[in-house]
């Protein structure tokens, strides 16, 4: 049972992974940049009177500062998901003993 | 015993906190840029969302209040979603986007909840990461944190009802839901930016191309993934999910 749920998850992984890189192919050349600028572009389409009316207190000063911070929201994300599930398999293996 | 179990949640929940805080948003989010909404559509979501902020208050209290022990399930739920929503995946549109990842908690404690963790979310990033924005911010967090979930919730339970199993509710929830999520921020920016020609539908449909189109495979993963963190749920935290009302008290392999 436990095995055959192993088995079904690295599919899924597979799967993902597989979603993943298939743009990357499929389209490559590609700029591979944000949805919402482009959406800043149709609106400046649209409505070309539009003024933004309010800009951000602060942001990341560069790139590398910005991806540091996102790699650290991944990493602290994924250490509570594992925390927890490493916690409930060592609870439940404990109560099984 | 309890008392460490109640320390751990308190670390659970200051380090999601920070994880919060320093939780940059994608550059390349979905999320509508600040002062990108004319005042009265800032308002107007605000308004909006704000009940159902209220009502995920009251049913953390509840939940929480009436199990201190799904605290823990409750902090992994938002880490999912944090989790998820640092992952800036490519789409075959050739542009990039990122799940949203509130559809786990939907699912496990009903989409109120996952208002308040949105929420908060959006809020943090857009104080600290400039991505989204304070002006946006109702809107945001109703496409991302009310409609999204409110989606996912109505599919997973019809799907359940109509008799599809466990794996395929989820499935069709999270994507779903995931997916709404960009077709009403497309919708948003439609209404706050009719053309001056076809009217709010041909700005939607310019939206729609951006946002939505962007969002299907990534909507296809979210949902892949979250089927394969309810596995490991089902394996390893069974009795939290009966607790929830997510699958029977005894054996019945759903999957």
């Amino acid at each position: 049972m436990k095995t055959k749920n192993t088995y079904k998850n690295i599919l899924l992984l597979l799967a993902v992974i597989a979603l993943t890189v298939f743009p990357l192919v499929y389209v490559s050349g590609a700029e591979f940049g944000g949805a919402d600028g482009q959406a800043e572009a149709v609106i400046a389409n649209i409505n070309p009177g539009y003024q933004p009316w309010f800009s951000s207190i602060w942001s990341p000063p560069s790139g590398e500062i910005e991806s540091l911070l996102f790699a650290l929201q991944g990493a602290l994300g994924a250490g509570v998901i594992c925390y927890y599930l490493g916690y409930k398999k060592g609870k439940k293996k404990a109560e099984k003993d | 015993m309890n008392n460490n179990i109640k320390k751990t949640t308190v670390y659970l929940f200051t380090y999601l906190l920070l994880a919060s805080m320093l939780a940059p948003d994608t550059a390349y989010a979905m999320h509508i840029m600040e002062g990108f909404l004319p005042l009265k559509w800032s308002v107007l979501w605000y308004l909006l969302t704000l009940p159902f902020f209220a009502m995920g208050l009251v049913s953390i209290n509840k939940t929480v209040g009436m199990n201190p022990k799904l605290k823990m399930l409750l902090a992994f739920a938002g880490a999912f979603a944090f989790a998820l929503s640092a992952l800036k995946l490519p789409s075959v549109t050739g542009s990039c986007s990122h799940p949203t990842g509130v559809g786990l908690g939907t699912i496990l404690f009903g989409p109120v909840v996952m208002t308040v963790l949105g929420s908060i979310v959006l809020l943090f990033q857009a104080l600290l990461l400039a991505h989204g924005g304070l002006t946006t911010l109702g809107a945001n967090a109703f496409s991302m944190a009310v409609a999204g979930p409110l989606v996912t919730w109505c599919v997973y339970k019809f799907s359940r009802r109509a008799g599809a199993p466990l794996w395929l509710a989820v499935f069709l929830a999270a994507a779903l839901g995931d997916l709404m999520t960009y077709v009403i921020t497309s919708l948003q920016l439609a209404l706050a930016h009719p053309d001056a020609v076809g009217g709010v539908m041909a700005s939607f449909s310019k939206f729609t191309a951006i946002f939505a189109l962007t969002q299907i495979p990534l909507a296809v993963s979210e949902g892949l993934l979250t089927v394969l963190v309810f596995n490991l749920l089902y394996t390893y935290s069974q009795d939290e999910l009966v607790e929830l009302a997510i699958i029977p008290g005894e054996g019945a392999l759903v999957k």
